[in-house]
């Protein structure tokens, strides 16, 4: 199998599922190799990336205290 | 005297055994609290909901602890109880689920937008650092606040995969769409959400067309 067989317009149409994790192992493997070869598409893939990694940061808060002592109330009484 | 009460040597090692899942149930929780509010924050938008939703869930999570099969998924197997207790109540509170939940749009929030192409114009690539920096702080700091705004339904699936990590068959079973549904949601979700942090950083000034590269040293 040759390298880099997909274009970079393919890269682009498979490249939101290839970050969520959604194509098949070969595509995943196409665009692997593809990006590995393309500072394009390497940087395109690695912005979505960052703001993937921003979205999930997003779901970490500090528990306020208030919450904290309410938890350890609800465990204490199991 | 008072009586003896026979205690079995069963008895006491199932008293041995409750008292150590309790003290494995609580560190865990305690170790996951901080992700349990993020995302019921995400989920609620709204401080005193995430926190009922975290004790509802940790209730919930304690009835349920002998189907945790591997001590090691804690995190996942509690955060999908926090997510079906927040999913319940929501479905419990509209009345017409999937009508309201689809927004009505005149089409034109919902064209392809990529946050990418806009910062990649010819104009912008003079920005470097500490520029750059200052804009990824600014999309890091404004996520939060850019998914709040979006309506529920592409909020919903954007924080059930970009947030909690599920994949689309998961997100779709949890809300109870096709995959389809779930893919359509994201797409129209995440242009919106890259077209608000484009507009966030426009109005905070940090997009202006720079002066010419003879004036800057770049």
């Amino acid at each position: 199998m040759s390298k880099s067989k997909m274009t970079c317009e393919e890269v682009l149409e498979y490249l939101v599922a290839y970050l969520d994790r959604e194509t098949d192992a070969q595509t995943l493997t196409e665009i692997e190799w593809h990006l590995e070869e393309c500072r394009g598409c390497f940087s395109r893939a690695e912005f979505e990336r960052k703001l993937k990694a921003y979205l999930r940061e997003s779901g970490s808060s500090r528990a306020p205290e208030r919450l904290r002592t309410r938890i350890k109330n609800v465990i204490d009484k199991f | 005297m008072r009586a003896m009460i026979p205690v079995s040597d069963q008895e006491v090692q199932d008293s041995r055994v409750n008292a150590d899942l309790h003290d494995f149930f609580a560190e865990q929780v305690t170790r996951v609290a901080d992700r349990l509010y993020g995302i019921a924050l995400r989920l609620t938008r709204n401080g005193e909901d995430a926190e009922d939703v975290v004790a509802e869930t940790v209730a919930k999570a304690w009835t349920k602890v002998g189907e945790l099969r591997d001590p090691q998924t804690f995190e996942a197997w509690i955060q999908r109880i926090l997510t079906n207790t927040f999913l319940s109540e929501w479905r419990h509170r509209r009345a017409s689920p999937e009508v309201a939940m689809e927004p009505e749009t005149d089409g034109s929030e919902d064209e392809p937008f990529s946050l990418y192409e806009k910062l990649h114009q010819p104009f912008l690539l003079w920005w470097a650092t500490p520029e750059q920096e200052t804009i990824a702080k600014l999309l890091r700091e404004d996520m939060g606040r850019a998914l709040d705004a979006l309506v529920d339904a592409f909020r919903i699936a954007i924080v059930l995969v970009d947030v909690e990590g599920y994949s689309y068959a998961e997100a779709a079973k949890l809300l109870g769409v096709p995959i389809g549904t779930v893919r359509s949601r994201l797409a129209r979700g995440r242009a919106q959400l890259q077209r608000a942090l484009w507009q966030h950083a426009q109005d905070a000034g940090l997009l202006d067309q720079p002066a010419s590269p003879k004036d800057k040293n770049v």
